[in-house]
């Protein structure tokens, strides 16, 4: 089974998104901030991670620098998930290391077609 | 209230023999729900109470217009980018083949039945990616029976949720702009890529010439078993010997005619036959 780490701020996208990711048979861990998946990922890396942009403590792309800084041996697939919808964003995740970029809102059909594109559905 | 009344039997056969006349789809009697579902949003628009009022105002009706839209909302346009991609990497490579058979020559591909676009926009994005290997590029023709389908596909403007499904991001930046209205266009450079046209395969003569590679994915599904026969004469005709026919996951050929035989080289697809050669030669 596949882990997915879902780092989000919002409870309910925390919650939309498990729901999605159990019936597409992910085991499902959260965090609330980028300082709290940090500590996940160095604990135990997830195949995965959905992360949002904008979230209190550490933001989406401070997560994503601290990740490539922390050299994990196998680092995790990471698939933004955000409200950013420009263009401007998009190019800055890509730059930045992201393999995918969800725009919310987002429905079942579009996380699995963005976690079959990265291998991990 | 709309949609409340049960539609009678003779309204849901007249909806179903419109559809079948026009594009060749059948509507099974356990799929008979989807006609009422899929006709609700034209009922409201039209501020019809039932599908039997929209039956009395389709034989009242003098214009087409009204029978073109009942059709349009009942044909089944479920499609995405890169759907069962692998299939698509397997025909750029069939095609980067034939190119290496005929240095020089200007492939010709044609999408039969491509909906609103997703798959020949997929196929040229691949195909540009490839440009060294071929001469020139290949040439798209794209098909729909429907014209509001094909409206969309040449405008090549999608929905967030249709441009995320299949789409990897970094195709997305470099073959679309955001409209800023939570749209995506394709650039002009993909668009100009592809001829779209509107072409019922069951009713109209197939685009001139002969093709290369023909695809024609999951549109025959609900046509009966003659009429498939005869659109696999049509597009046996519109092929060159040799060339390929890509079918959906599913689908086949074998049973409905002889003018095409499963393919040893790339799996999954079929070739086309000339009477004349050895079936050893071409398979």
């Amino acid at each position: 089974m596949k882990t997915c780490l879902v780092v989000d701020d919002s409870k309910v996208i925390r919650k939309v998104a498990r729901h999605i990711l159990e019936t597409l048979e992910f085991d499902v861990r959260e965090a609330a901030d980028g300082r709290e998946a940090l500590d996940a990922c160095l604990a135990d890396a997830p195949d995965v991670i959905l992360l949002d942009w904008n979230m209190p403590v550490m933001s989406g792309m401070d997560f994503l620098r601290a990740l490539k800084e922390a050299g994990l041996p196998q680092r995790p697939k990471v698939v933004f998930c955000t409200t950013e919808n420009g263009m401007a964003y998009i190019r800055a995740a890509i730059e930045a290391g992201a393999d995918e970029y969800v725009m919310k809102p987002f429905d079942r059909e579009t996380l699995e077609s963005k976690l079959q594109i990265v291998g991990v559905a | 209230m709309i949609g409340r009344e049960t539609p009678s039997a003779g309204a849901m056969q007249l909806i179903g023999s419109l559809l079948e006349q026009r594009t060749g789809q059948q509507i099974a009697a356990n799929r008979a729900w989807r006609i009422e579902t899929a006709l609700k949003p034209l009922l409201r628009e039209h501020g019809l109470a039932s599908v039997d009022a929209l039956v009395g105002r389709l034989i009242a009706s003098r214009t087409g217009e009204l029978a073109d839209k009942v059709v349009d909302v009942l044909l089944n346009q479920e499609t995405s980018f890169f759907r069962d991609g692998a299939v698509l990497e397997h025909l750029v490579q069939a095609a980067q083949a034939m190119q290496e058979e005929g240095p020089g020559r200007r492939l010709r591909i044609w999408s039969a039945g491509c909906s609103t676009g997703q798959e020949p926009l997929s196929l040229a994005m691949l195909l540009a990616e490839r440009a060294d290997a071929f001469a020139m590029p290949p040439e798209i023709v794209a098909s729909d029976v429907s014209p509001a389908a094909i409206a969309r596909a040449r405008a090549g403007r999608y929905s967030q949720f249709e441009i995320q499904r299949g789409l990897p991001v970094r195709r997305m930046v470099q073959w679309f702009d955001a409209t800023g209205a939570g749209e995506w266009v394709a650039k002009p450079d993909l668009v100009r890529r592809i001829q779209f046209r509107r072409h019922n395969l069951t009713a109209d003569a197939p685009p001139p010439g002969r093709f290369d590679i023909i695809l024609c994915r999951n549109v025959m599904l609900y046509f009966s078993p003659a009429l498939r026969r005869q659109v696999f004469d049509e597009l046996a005709g519109a092929i060159r010997p040799g060339g390929l026919l890509v079918l959906g996951a599913g689908e086949t050929v074998i049973g409905l005619t002889e003018r095409f035989i499963p393919s040893q080289a790339f799996r999954g697809m079929y070739v086309a036959i000339d009477a004349a050669a050895p079936l050893a030669a071409i398979a």
